[in-house]
């Protein structure tokens, strides 16, 4: 990552010097959040950060000093695991992002920008997404033919630094991702104000949205016993025509692969406000895996919001290397792994989580002994509806599952 | 042999007796005329002009004349076809000190007569065959004889002779022998040779051999006149204009409708060569014994003092006694008359073992620092030029001295090997390139580390052009057609060395000019953002656009007035109004366009703005004494 483009010497300098401002921005968002302060309270603050940033930067040109700004690391180096907390933790480590640098300079321009375009966002109170910002701050540079983003995937990593160096969240600058994920189950959710009966939602289902705050998504009558998170939208498809949620009373939701931070929010708030346990039913492979360790430990890129976002108790309930064997599928669901499938296990198998856990050492080497990884549709082969009817109420009547 | 047991009359002794007779040389040259550099058309014309050039720059610089000279080359009979050759009359004139009457028949009409063979001198024709040589090719492709022009004297009328060979004999055949007043130069000598041959231009040619003795030769003027331009316009010589400077002021070589001019560029004389004497490592069994057997020294000490170099009386009386044995013992006093083939055998090897002094270098004229940067700034349309010239050193007992320059950058090709031009003793080596040991060493040296791409086993490939020159009284060439220089172990470290002399100038500079562009990039990279930032801020905290703008604008023209500053301080870099300027004694560096290469480099600089910016015209401040700076219109040293 171009982030962490500081020379040693300034890390040194800056992080001794930047301790004490991190914990008292991390003080005044905690006390943000858990107050719930009115919106426009919530917004005259974050308009407060984006004009001292501006600030800072004229007061050190006035006084003919260096312009830059601090952003914290993000990137492996910068992230750390909390083993009493049992999630990952961004690091102390403060880069500086100084105009006159050359590998800088077009970052720093970019940072303004944004923090241009939020400001107007938060001053007409609308909220943008993240395609919508990278046209809001999009346009030629005068007088060259130099764009100010060359791409969407510029422009959302200089909003992610936005929003550490703010210490402010996506929500908080009224942004917003692409909705993705479904949920259906045994629980109401009011939405904006609307009531959602997640229990009459027909074939399709609730899209999660992608902010899942309490000032805009509350929970009422949750009935439900425990939620069941599969990894895509078929798997979640099978569930939901099957009436699993029903008979088994239970919240069932999909993150379309990779979940996003709206879908890890939503079952964080329901597995710490309601108290439901979270049970993952993803592939047998490094991918499904890797999955498995987002919901549970947070991301290297959003390690900053690990706290709202890790489930450290959910469980992996399948699918498991032994299946195979244990379910007597046949050889035409084997996928075999490739050279990259091979290291990214052994990557995971390092993770400090899963290195001390034993099953999990177990898990990954009989998977890497099969040669070979499982997608969920593979039990399809014994019955069309074996996964709901007999897979999972089996490995839930048995509490067989991975922690 | 098979015993005759046929009845075929097998030859004996007698027979074969009657059959075995002299060769002459010349007959032995007229079969084997590849030796000499006459294997085919193409190649005839150039040893003939290389031959006549050589012996005309050697004669004026003996005589102390700076050399004007010309070459002109008519087509009498174009080429049939292709593969055939036409028939050329090359005409080759000087303004040397000319010939004196007697001399002109041996000079020109035979082979291996000449004042060079047998002095240790250095200097560019060596053995005596070529001119000779080239007159007897003619005589055999065409029949026509040589035609000389000399006038000796100034004031008096020229001699003019017509020389035909006899091959069988090695004897000139004088056919007319008039006088005439129908020369241009006060003195001087004009050779015209009639022969078949092939015209052609590029690699190897003619035109590329002229303008390589050009480079090496500043001090010279050649004009050449091809069968292009002397055929379409045989009077119009005079009536065209001079060279002229060009608007960087330097002198370089031009071409006219009529002729192709290398101009002068120095007028100095490269320094007189003084002769020496052999040194006793470079001396073989067999010479030593004939010296011994020729002296007209009485005893050893004088012997030795006379005939050798650095071989003092102590010397004599240290490796008389290393030699002497219980039966016999020598001195610096023993009569040379006296000694046996042995003894002389026991003598010259002691004197092999001994210690000796290197030759003195007083005989070599190396071309020179200024002069080949004045050659090359001539012949090469670069942007940056250094030289370097090595100590003397010695090989098999012969002096020698190496020199190497290169030329980089300007209008020279970037996507090609470097080119690689030899000489020795001035002398353009255009054949034979992979087999001589400068183009070797070229190629051994590793270009990579002064910023040049280079190949596995190849010549860098860059905007590049090498010279190496070997200045020795006795080049070692890998054959008669003196083609390529034979690989010495001692020559080809020098030519390393003095490569890479020039190779750190030469990265020095490159690695200089990439930090010049980085930093023009960067104050783009500045300028072009602190508008938007400008922006950014008053929208964010309502400071005033346009005063924060200057303020920043400021800060960053203070930041690349820093690195403009440092590189002043290094003394490095220093502005120059004129053009171009070299303080350093080695290296001149002319207006470059890097700042416009940036430009284009860089996807995100505007277009649309133009580069303001002054181009940046570097020298390299010399650490060494400095030459006053010399301003003048016609060229950089006149």
């Amino acid at each position: 990552m171009a982030k962490k483009k500081v020379t040693k010497k300034k890390v040194v300098k800056k992080t001794t010097k930047k301790v004490s401002k991190k914990k008292t921005t991390k003080k005044t968002t905690a006390s943000a959040r858990t107050k719930s302060h009115s919106r426009a309270e919530r917004d005259a603050h974050t308009s407060e950060k984006l004009s001292n940033l501006a600030q800072n930067i004229v007061d050190s040109v006035n006084k003919g000093a260096e312009p830059e700004m601090d952003v914290p690391v993000r990137a492996a180096s910068n992230t750390n695991w909390n083993e009493k907390k049992r999630i990952l933790e961004m690091g102390d480590s403060v880069g500086t992002r100084q105009l006159f640098n050359l590998g800088q300079a077009r970052k720093f321009m970019q940072t303004l920008l944004h923090s241009t375009s939020v400001s107007d966002l938060i001053e007409q109170d609308k909220t943008s997404s993240l395609r919508g910002m990278f046209y809001k701050s999009l346009h030629t540079i005068e007088g060259t033919k130099e764009k100010t983003f060359d791409d969407q995937t510029e422009s959302d990593g200089i909003l992610e630094d936005l929003e550490v160096s703010l210490g402010s969240l996506r929500e908080e600058l009224h942004i917003f991702a692409k909705k993705r994920g479904t949920m259906v189950g045994n629980i109401t959710v009011v939405d904006s104000g609307d009531e959602i009966n997640c229990r009459k939602m027909g074939s399709g289902g609730y899209a999660i949205p992608s902010i899942c705050e309490p000032d805009v998504i509350q929970f009422k009558d949750v009935k439900a016993d425990f939620i069941l998170h599969v990894e895509k939208d078929t798997v979640w498809q099978r569930f939901n025509e099957d009436r699993f949620w029903e008979t088994h009373n239970c919240i069932l939701t999909e993150g379309s692969g990779q979940p996003t931070r709206g879908v890890r929010r939503m079952l964080h708030r329901l597995h710490t406000e309601h108290k439901l346990p979270v049970y993952c039913l993803l592939d047998c492979d490094p991918w499904g895996h890797y999955i498995y360790s987002v919901i549970k430990q947070g991301s290297i890129s959003l390690a900053f919001e690990s706290q709202r976002l890790a489930i450290p108790d959910a469980k992996f309930l399948g699918i498991r290397a032994i299946d195979y064997d244990r379910c007597e599928l046949s050889d035409d669901v084997k996928i075999s792994l490739n050279d990259r499938d091979i290291t990214r296990a052994k990557q995971i198998a390092a993770y400090p989580w899963f290195e001390k856990d034993k099953q999990w050492q177990k898990e990954i080497k009989k998977m890497l002994s099969n040669g070979f990884k499982m997608e969920v549709e593979s039990l399809i082969t014994k019955d069309i509806s074996y996964v709901t009817e007999e897979y999972v109420p089996a490995r839930l009547k048995a509490k067989d599952w991975l922690g | 042999m098979a015993k005759a047991k046929s009845s075929r009359t097998r030859a004996n002794a007698e027979t074969m007796a009657a059959k075995q007779r002299d060769i002459s040389v010349s007959e032995f040259f007229a079969k084997n005329r590849h030796l000499l550099g006459f294997d085919n058309p193409r190649k005839a014309l150039l040893t003939t002009v290389k031959e006549a050039v050589d012996n005309a720059l050697d004669a004026c610089e003996e005589a102390a004349i700076l050399p004007d000279i010309e070459v002109k080359i008519e087509e009498i009979t174009p080429p049939p076809s292709v593969s055939k050759p036409g028939r050329y009359r090359v005409t080759i004139t000087d303004n040397g000190p000319g010939i004196v009457r007697k001399q002109v028949e041996n000079i020109f009409g035979r082979l291996l007569y000449g004042s060079k063979f047998h002095r240790l001198k250095m200097s560019r024709g060596q053995q005596g065959i070529g001119i000779s040589a080239a007159g007897m090719y003619g005589l055999m492709t065409t029949g026509k004889p040589m035609v000389i022009t000399t006038r000796p004297k100034k004031g008096k009328p020229a001699h003019h002779l017509e020389l035909a060979m006899d091959t069988t004999k090695n004897k000139p055949e004088v056919t007319v022998d008039i006088e005439t007043d129908d020369f241009p130069n006060t003195t001087g000598t004009r050779v015209a040779i009639e022969m078949e041959a092939k015209f052609f231009r590029g690699k190897g040619s003619v035109e590329t051999y002229l303008e390589q003795t050009a480079i090496s030769n500043p001090h010279c003027s050649i004009t050449f006149i091809p069968p292009d331009k002397a055929n379409e316009n045989p009077d119009l010589a005079e009536s065209e204009p001079e060279v002229q400077a060009d608007d960087q002021g330097i002198v370089r070589t031009q071409e006219f409708s009529d002729r192709i001019v290398y101009p002068r560029t120095v007028d100095e004389l490269p320094p007189e060569t003084q002769e020496i004497k052999p040194h006793p490592y470079g001396v073989e069994l067999g010479t030593f014994l004939t010296k011994l057997k020729q002296t007209d020294e009485k005893q050893l000490t004088g012997f030795f003092k006379n005939e050798f170099c650095r071989v003092p009386p102590s010397v004599v009386a240290s490796v008389t006694k290393e030699a002497s044995s219980k039966s016999k013992s020598f001195s610096g006093s023993t009569w040379v008359k006296t000694l046996e083939p042995n003894d002389a055998e026991k003598i010259y090897k002691a004197l092999q073992e001994s210690k000796l002094r290197a030759p003195p270098t007083d005989c070599l004229s190396p071309i020179g620092v200024k002069t080949m940067l004045a050659g090359l700034l001539k012949g090469v349309k670069a942007e940056f030029y250094t030289a370097s010239t090595r100590k003397p050193a010695v090989y098999r007992g012969n002096p020698f001295q190496i020199e190497a320059a290169i030329a980089y950058g300007g209008d020279l090709a970037g996507d090609q090997q470097a080119r690689v031009i030899r000489y020795a003793n001035r002398v353009p080596l255009l054949y034979q390139q992979s087999a001589c040991s400068a183009f070797k060493s070229v190629v051994d040296t590793s270009w990579k580390n002064y910023g040049m791409q280079q190949p596995r086993g190849g010549a860098p490939v860059g905007p590049l052009v090498v010279m190496i020159h070997m200045a020795s009284v006795w080049v070692p060439f890998t054959s008669e057609s003196k083609e390529a220089i034979a690989d010495y172990d001692e020559i080809r470290k020098e030519m390393q060395l003095a490569l890479q002399e020039c190779g750190r100038k030469l990265g020095q500079y490159i690695r200089r000019r990439q930090r010049m562009k980085r930093d023009a990039q960067k104050r783009d990279v500045f300028e072009r953002y602190i508008g938007e930032i400008a922006k950014a801020c008053n929208h964010l905290t309502g400071t005033d656009t346009k005063e924060f703008y200057d303020k920043l604008l400021e800060q960053a023209k203070a930041r690349t007035e820093i690195a403009d500053a440092q590189l002043d301080d290094e003394g490095n870099f220093v502005k120059d109004d004129h053009g171009r300027l070299a303080k350093a004694d080695d290296v001149i560096i002319l207006d470059s366009n890097a700042e416009q290469d940036a430009t284009n480099n860089d996807s995100h600089i505007s277009e649309t703005k133009p580069v303001t910016k002054k181009k940046r015209v570097t020298k390299k401040a010399s650490k060494k004494k400095r030459t006053t700076k010399k301003k003048s219109t016609s060229g950089l040293f006149n």
